[in-house]
């Protein structure tokens, strides 16, 4: 069973942007793609742990502002050719509300220590 | 079954052997590895910027442990080899491991000399060597104030600069009479001393260590003439000697060091020896690029291919201290049989010796200007005959002209495969040139994205460049001919603003829909350049879209390394009052800013202001009269003025209330990168108008008008444009200078590079020559304006984007 909290509603994050929820693992970013997709990634790039948040987000990628990596929403992987992953978390939107769960999920092979 | 190779020391030397054995013969040998260190392969050069506070340890880990993995490499660190059984064939480690080998390689290095003074064994007295001494001394310098580094050489130096930079004070006490007196002549060891004196480092030349003295720790160094240096930390730079200890314990031939061929063997032909522990030809060498020589030699000979022979090094320096440049190669000294050719120009703080002996090239020494290092290096190396070259020698490369092959294409062409071309990541010719093979790269963003060269700061931008056009030959000259914004398009930024102002395009999706772009909602690089080139296309029309904004233009605040943002409100033309200096005063208290600085553009600037906080702050600045700065933003920055004809005895005009004036009609425009402006009373020029974007010297008869500098990496002097006599002329020719960048430049293009690509002859002509193109200029900026001058922050503090500024949702 997958314990599902209620972060708020899809409108309260800007289409191509993303939110941070505060929670005791530390900041979750969570995204709202240009066609209403969402995702939820740990708030930190495996590169030098700036804020994925704060970055441009384009398809299903964010660049992170401190030094441009570019990270896939959907598995929190660095695009190629650099190497990093950031813990990706389940989400899912009923009704225009947005459900996070803070189970760690769909760990890439890349991304084993979450 | 595979061959054992046993590999003692697990340094620079002995794994560039490894990989390079690898890359020949990978499945030959079963490999272990003993290293006495703790620690996985390192780039020990890059010791010296991780203690001046540049780089971390990760950043210069060579070879991780999954590297060792994969590649089946038995890793021992923390186990130095205490025996060598010849006869059994086997190597023994201190705390009794045992590894039997086919073959071994020695790569023992060198240890550090340490002074045998009187107190050299005190806590607090080290070598600097290896990343134990680095924390260690990273360490003192978090808890004590005095270092004293012995030795004033390369080392030495990089150390005293270092702990300098983690704010110790320093003083280097050296021996002889000059600084770095191997690599350098007296002259430009004498402007090496004068900028480190600049920096805040002091020298005790021809200072002789008597004794070190602390009772528990050290507490200073005694000279021979009696005078006492202060010293919590006392680093020994003084030298290196082979490590040839455990050689010698099992019976191998040793002088300085190991002695072997040229295949790199020892006396006992299983036994190969590489890196500073050699010797050969009865040369014992202390910088990596030869190791790598012999790494390559080694490697070969043990893939059994047997064809490299190591025949010895010449070998050249530089010293990596930020901002100083010295190279220094060969035989600098000269004697009765050579000549030498001498360039100084002490105030631009450049100096170069070249010694020609039957003209060839036989030393150099470099200080200020050191690009042409890497191709004299080549000439000397090569032996060439430089009679044809001699007049223009000095001049570097560039000068040239193509009698002398000069361009720079046929430089890179020229450069050794370990010649460094990108300094910050240190990444070598070799590595670009093979993965833009290997991995078929294009663009320069390519060769960033997998070598990291040019990804700093960028200054070698040029040599990368023309290393892919002598790589890829025709290839690239095609892939560059016409380059698009961005790889969702294949549109240039001259076409895509042509177009969207031609086929009134008025939205980015407009834009991606009117020139077919290749992705459905852009990227990271285009969509900013877009949003920008609408804005200006059509002012008061255009919706800025927030999320096409880099962070700090979203939310208006610069972000800093730890996520916290700064914040600069505008202080017009760097002139302030009590009052405001007081409500300055009572909000930095209020809200607690943990740090106050004066910035270089005469401003006051809060840092580490927490995002959640910032409306509030910007509401309370709003209150007390302040705007943004946009310290933040592509867009105008500072006016910078000097007090002028108001106070200073050689001031001509008000520069102060001329540059109040440009600020108030500038301030609030989006820019295709920052502008910084400048008015200086007088050419004394406090005001340094002449580095910025656009920068006014006042003289008697009026006002010069300056365009087209900038400081920064790469500095640049402004251009002169035109003399004009009121400060109505200054602004108007201003504000048409503003709105031809904006119009014209590429996005993220300063107005350096810019009045480059169109030449000063353009900008001239549509500013200086046609007075009706100027005035409509001039009128196109003024009415943009009137949408652009609202304050973003007094807006937010009213909520504006308040979600930017606090978390969806706080799960406790
Ligand atoms: C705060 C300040 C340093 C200070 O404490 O003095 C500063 C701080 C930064 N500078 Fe600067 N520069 C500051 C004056 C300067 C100056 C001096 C001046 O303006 O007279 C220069 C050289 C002059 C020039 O720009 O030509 C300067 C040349 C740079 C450059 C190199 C620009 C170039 O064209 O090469 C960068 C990098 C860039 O913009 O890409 C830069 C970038 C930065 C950034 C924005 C780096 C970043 O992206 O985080 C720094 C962030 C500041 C912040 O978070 O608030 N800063 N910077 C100064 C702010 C002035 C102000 O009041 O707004
Ligand atoms: C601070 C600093 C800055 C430098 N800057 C430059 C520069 O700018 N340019 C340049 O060209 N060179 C520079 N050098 C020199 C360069 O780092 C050396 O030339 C190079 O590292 C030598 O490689 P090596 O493999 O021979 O020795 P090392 O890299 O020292 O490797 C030897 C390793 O063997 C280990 N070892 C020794 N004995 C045993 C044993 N019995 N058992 C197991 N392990 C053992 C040691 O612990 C060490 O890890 C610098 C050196 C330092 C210290
Ligand atoms: S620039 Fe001229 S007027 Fe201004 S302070 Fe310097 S000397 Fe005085
Ligand atoms: S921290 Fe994200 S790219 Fe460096």
């Amino acid at each position: 069973m997958i314990d599902w909290i209620e972060i708020g509603r899809i409108e309260d994050i800007p289409r191509q942007g993303a939110r941070v929820v505060r929670a005791p693992e530390g900041d979750i970013a969570v995204f709202r793609t240009q066609d209403d997709e969402v995702f939820a990634l740990a708030d930190r790039c495996p590169h030098k742990g700036g804020p994925l948040s704060q970055g441009i987000v384009h398809g299903k990628r964010v660049a992170c502002p401190l030094h441009d990596w570019k990270i896939h929403l959907d598995t929190g992987l660095a695009v190629a050719p650099d190497e990093g992953c950031a813990a990706s978390y389940p989400v899912k939107v009923l009704d225009g509300r947005v459900f996070l769960s803070l189970k760690v999920a769909a760990r890439a092979p890349a991304c084993a220590t979450g | 079954m595979k061959e054992r190779l046993v590999v003692v020391g697990n340094g620079m030397a002995g794994m560039r052997t490894v990989e390079e054995l690898l890359k020949l013969a990978p499945d030959r040998y079963a490999i272990t590895v003993f290293g006495a260190e703790p620690r996985v392969n390192y780039n020990r050069i890059l010791l010296s910027p991780v203690l001046a506070g540049e780089k971390k340890f990760d950043d210069i880990v060579l070879n991780s442990e999954a590297w060792y993995a994969e590649n089946g490499i038995a890793l021992h660190t923390n186990k130095e080899v205490v025996r060598i059984d010849r006869a059994a064939r086997k190597v023994v480690a201190k705390d009794g491991t045992e590894a039997t080998y086919d073959r071994l390689l020695l790569a023992t290095g060198s240890t550090p000399f340490m002074l045998p003074v009187p107190g050299a064994t005190l806590p607090g007295v080290i070598a600097f060597r290896d990343m134990a001494d680095v924390e260690a001394m990273l360490e003192a310098s978090r808890t004590y104030q005095h270092a004293v580094v012995i030795g004033g050489g390369l080392l030495g130096l990089e150390a005293a600069n270092g702990l300098m930079k983690q704010g110790m004070k320093v003083t280097v006490v050296h021996l002889p009479e000059t600084l770095m007196e191997r690599q350098l002549d007296t002259a430009a060891a004498r402007m090496l001393r004068k900028e480190l004196e600049a920096r805040g480092l002091q020298f005790v030349l021809k200072g002789q260590t008597k004794e070190i003295i602390g009772k528990g720790r050290v507490q200073g160094v005694l000279l021979e003439d009696g005078r006492e240096l202060t010293a919590d930390l006392v680093v020994m730079a003084v030298g290196i000697r082979p490590n040839v200890t455990l050689a010698k314990s099992a019976g191998l031939y040793c002088e300085r060091g190991v002695v072997v061929n040229d295949t790199m063997q020892s006396y006992d032909p299983r036994v190969y020896a590489i890196g500073e522990c050699v010797q050969h030809r009865g040369q014992v060498y202390g910088l990596v690029a030869p190791l790598f020589e012999q790494a390559k030699v080694c490697a070969n000979h043990l893939a059994r291919i047997g064809i490299g022979r190591y025949e010895g090094s010449m070998t050249s320096t530089k010293l990596k201290v930020t901002g100083i440049d010295l190279f220094s190669a060969g035989d600098f000294t000269g004697n009765d049989t050579t000549e030498e050719l001498v360039m100084q120009d002490a105030s631009a703080g450049i100096y170069k010796k070249l010694v020609l002996a039957n003209n060839r090239l036989h030393g150099a020494v470099l200080y200020g200007d050191t690009v042409d290092g890497a191709w004299y290096f080549q000439l000397m190396r090569d032996g060439t005959d430089v009679t044809d070259l001699r007049p223009r020698l000095l001049y570097g490369q560039a000068h040239l002209g193509n009698a002398g092959h000069g361009d720079i294409k046929t430089r890179v062409a020229a450069m050794p495969d370990n010649a460094e071309i990108c300094g910050c990541n240190g990444v070598c010719k070799g590595t670009i040139v093979k993965a833009i093979a290997d991995k078929k790269l294009f663009t320069l963003e390519d060769v960033r994205a997998h070598t990291k060269a040019s990804s700093s700061c960028g200054s070698c931008t040029g040599l990368v460049e023309a290393l892919l056009a002598s790589t890829m030959g025709g290839d690239y000259s095609t892939a560059t001919k016409k380059k698009p914004l961005c790889p969702c398009t294949e549109h240039t930024h001259d076409e895509i603003r042509t177009a969207i102002v031609g086929q009134k395009l008025k939205t980015i999706p407009d834009v991606f829909r009117g020139l077919g772009w290749k992705t459905a909602d852009g990227c990271n690089k285009c969509r900013p350049a877009l949003n920008f080139y609408l804005l200006t296309a059509w002012p008061g029309e255009y919706v800025d879209d927030n999320q096409s904004r880099f962070i700090n233009e979203r939310v208006h605040a610069n972000i800093q390394k730890d996520g916290t943002y700064s914040v600069i409100p505008r202080i017009w033309g760097g002139e302030t009052t009590p009052a405001e200096l007081r409500s300055l005063a009572e909000i930095a208290e209020r809200y607690k800013v943990p740090t106050v600085h004066i910035t270089g553009g005469q401003r006051v600037d809060f840092l580490g202001v927490k995002k959640e906080v910032l409306p509030a702050i910007w509401g309370d600045l709003s209150k007390a009269g302040f705007v943004s700065g946009h310290a933040y933003g592509k867009a105008i920055r500072t006016v910078k003025t000097c007090v002028g004809q108001n106070w200073c005895r050689f001031g001509t005009q008000d520069s102060t209330t001329m540059g109040i004036e440009l600020e108030k009609m500038a301030w609030g425009a989006w820019m295709p990168h920052k502008v910084k402006l400048a008015v200086s009373g007088c050419p004394r020029n406090c005001a340094e108008a002449t580095i910025k974007d656009f920068g006014v010297v006042c003289v008697d008869s009026g006002y010069e008008l300056h365009v087209g500098g900038n400081g920064g990496v790469k500095v640049r002097a402004t251009d002169f444009l035109c003399a004009v006599k009121t400060p109505e002329d200054v602004l108007e020719y201003c504000a048409a200078f503003l709105q031809l960048y904006r119009e014209e430049a590429h996005y993220l293009e300063r107005t350096a590079p810019w009045v480059e690509r169109v030449g000063l002859a353009y900008v001239k002509q549509k500013l200086a020559e046609d007075a009706p193109g100027r005035k409509a200029l001039a009128e196109r900026f003024y009415y943009a304006q009137r949408f652009s001058q609202v304050d973003p922050w007094a807006r937010r503090a009213q909520g504006v984007d308040k979600h930017e500024f606090i978390p969806l949702k706080q799960i406790a």
